[in-house]
């Protein structure tokens, strides 16, 4: 069920402003890839873009195609809605929401889409998502407690249960590690191992060893200077590019020298 | 490297320690400033409100002086601000303690079963009742709000979530400022006008009312529940889109909810604003001494129109109708402090929860 995502001459405005540019990948199913570079070139807005989430903001726009299995997101015939449920997506901080326990939280995908769930089905439901979110055994016993009482990484996994739960093909990931311990971390890592094998995960980081952990094939944006648009510079496997990657910018974005 | 465990030598001993005032000097200068002004001002045969005057200003100089000669500059003017704002709070709490003090004292005798089950009907040289004037409040006060909380609400919605800064929403918003300003008795003869051209001239009735009020309390609805709207965060909204809810649910789901206890608590406001509005409704509604409860046929009493007719025209028995007069402003008030009880208790019931 999990599907892969071509992408060619990707093209991302925020008005006038050229976020990104020129980006042409195929992101394989099944599989981890992470997207690394510095800061503000543009890897939460080229994910964004993977769900259709980035024409939320008023002005933005996109050129270029992205389909996921052969199906081109930007058509005209194209429900952005549907989009959404078929590619998940877990936000760098973690968004519950705060009038809902943390049962609703898991069920909210199902919940305000309107989909009758028996009482025996949305346990199991939110049963099999926590489990698989690595939350399950911290909160089953407060179920009806709401979801803001929990720590940050537990949020976060409950964000991650949240998004789970819906069954997407694709799960869309931006530094869902950034506000975490390690212990959280290695818990969401840990997840993305198990995760993987359902799922196409796209995951954004700031963390070279996270990178080199949990994915198959690494992306590296870099920007020319500020104000200048975002670009892929490569895209190979993750063992190559922190070994022998083939452009000189990615060696010393890795290696932590710049310029 | 250098050391952590010993600090550069350059740094010179910083003292912690300074001489500070007891914590009861403050009370000590109210005391002082007190007497003191007493002293003065009954020597002086100065009135009360002198008096006082002049123990705020001793007490404002005198603390601030003491702080200066025996702590520092800074706590000196932190001194100062503070005497200021305490004083400044005093004197906005003298007209509204003097105000709810007045009314209880005067409208409390009049209270009795009587007062609030009859009506004025038949009622001539003797204490009659204001049921009628309650019910008529009520009445009215409901109508406008069943108008005016859906459109306000509704058109709070389109400016947040869908107007943003179009140009629509640019004039909406600055015709809802300007709809803020409407005096009140524009409002009761708009309504006064309208209810002629529908039903005939000089038609009077509740729903009238309702409509004039809610003119008046949609501009407050507006406002206060776009303010609610806006606070909500819009990682919320995102995380709602990224689920594959479409907006509208996400709007009646997600943002409505989060907002909901500061919106009930704009419109209880403006339920309170209101409530005690006179002229419109002397227009539009009229005054009767019987109980009506058709919102849609005929003139209904209300307790500001019962109040302000009751004084300017009490009639054989002026001291009797002045009373009842003083009583219904005592309802007027209570029914505005249970609103704003309610307001709480729905805000805290329906505040998004935290902890565990
Ligand atoms: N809502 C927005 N409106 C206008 N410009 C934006 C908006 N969001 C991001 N940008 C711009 O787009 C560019 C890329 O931003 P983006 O958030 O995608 O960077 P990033 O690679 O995710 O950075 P980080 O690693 O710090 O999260 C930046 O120049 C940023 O200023
Ligand atoms: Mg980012």
């Amino acid at each position: 069920m999990a599907k892969s995502i071509d992408i060619s001459d990707l093209n991302i405005y925020y008005g006038d402003f050229l976020a990104v540019e020129g980006v042409t990948m195929t992101i394989p199913a099944r599989s981890v890839t992470a997207l690394i570079g510095p800061s503000g070139c543009g890897k939460s807005t080229f994910l964004r873009t993977l769900n259709r989430m980035h024409e939320v903001i008023p002005g933005a726009r996109v050129e270029g195609k992205v389909s996921v299995d052969g199906q081109s997101l930007y058509d005209a015939a194209v429900d952005p809605v549907e989009v959404r449920r078929m590619v998940g997506m877990v936000f760098q901080r973690p968004n519950p929401f705060p009038t809902m326990s943390i049962y609703e939280n898991v069920l909210a995908g199902l919940r305000l889409n309107n989909k009758r769930l028996s009482r025996s089905d949305a346990d199991a439901t939110v049963e099999r998502a926590l489990q698989g979110a690595n939350l399950w055994n911290e909160v089953k016993d407060r179920l009806n407690k709401p979801g803001m009482g929990l720590s940050g990484g537990q949020q976060q996994r409950l964000c991650i249960a949240r998004a789970i739960a819906v069954e997407p093909q694709v799960l869309l990931m931006d530094e869902p590690c950034s506000a975490l311990d390690p212990i959280s971390t290695s818990a969401i890592e840990d997840l993305i191992h198990e995760l993987k094998s359902d799922y196409t995960i796209v995951i954004v980081t700031h963390n070279m060893q996270q990178a080199a952990r949990v994915s198959e094939d690494t992306a590296f944006f870099n920007l020319a200077g500020a104000g200048k648009p975002g670009r892929l510079i490569e895209m190979n496997p993750t063992k190559k590019i922190f070994s022998v990657p083939d452009e000189e910018a990615t060696e010393a974005y890795i290696s932590g020298r710049f310029g | 490297m250098t050391d952590l465990a010993t600090p550069p030598e350059t740094h010179a001993h910083v003292p912690l320690r300074h001489p500070r005032l007891p914590s009861y000097a403050p009370w000590l200068v109210v005391g002082l400033a007190a007497a003191a002004a007493a002293l003065v001002g009954l020597t002086l045969g100065w009135s009360l409100t002198g008096i006082v005057v002049l123990a705020m200003v001793l007490h404002v100089v005198g603390l601030t002086v003491w702080s200066r000669a025996v702590e520092n500059a800074r706590a000196a003017t932190d001194r100062l601000v503070t005497s200021l704002v305490w004083v400044a709070l005093t004197i906005a709490l003298v007209p509204l303690v003097s105000l709810v003090l007045k009314v209880v004292t005067e409208g409390a005798a009049e209270l009795n079963g009587r007062f609030l089950t009859w009506s004025m009907r038949n009622v001539v040289g003797e204490p009659g009742g204001i049921y009628h004037a309650i019910v008529g409040t009520l009445l009215i006060t409901l109508a406008a709000t069943v108008i005016s909380v859906p459109v306000g609400l509704l058109s709070a919605i389109y400016l947040v979530e869908y107007g943003g800064q179009s140009r629509l929403a640019g004039w909406i918003r600055f015709l809802v400022d300007v709809m803020t300003g409407i005096p009140s008795i524009v409002a009761g003869l708009f309504a006064y006008a309208l209810f002629s051209l529908i039903i005939g001239p000089g038609t009077q009735l509740g729903l009238g009312g309702g409509v004039a009020l809610s003119l008046l309390m949609i501009p407050i609805v507006v406002r206060s529940a776009e303010e609610m709207l806006k606070l909500v965060p819009a990682d919320l909204r995102e995380a709602s889109y990224a689920l594959g809810v479409p907006k509208w649910r996400t709007i009646v789901k997600v943002v409505l909810p989060t907002a909901m206890a500061g919106i009930i608590t704009g419109v209880t406001l403006a339920i309170a604003r209101v409530i005690g509005e006179t002229a419109p409704l002397l227009i539009i509604c009229g005054s009767t001494d019987s109980v009506n409860f058709n919102l849609f046929n005929g003139q209904m009493a209300s307790l500001p129109v019962f109040i302000y007719s009751s004084y300017t025209q009490p009639g054989t028995n002026p001291e009797i109708l002045k009373g009842m007069a003083w009583g219904a402003a005592l309802i007027l008030i209570i029914i505005v402090m249970a609103l704003n009880l309610i307001a709480r208790l729905a805000g805290k019931f329906f505040a998004p929860k935290r902890g565990r």
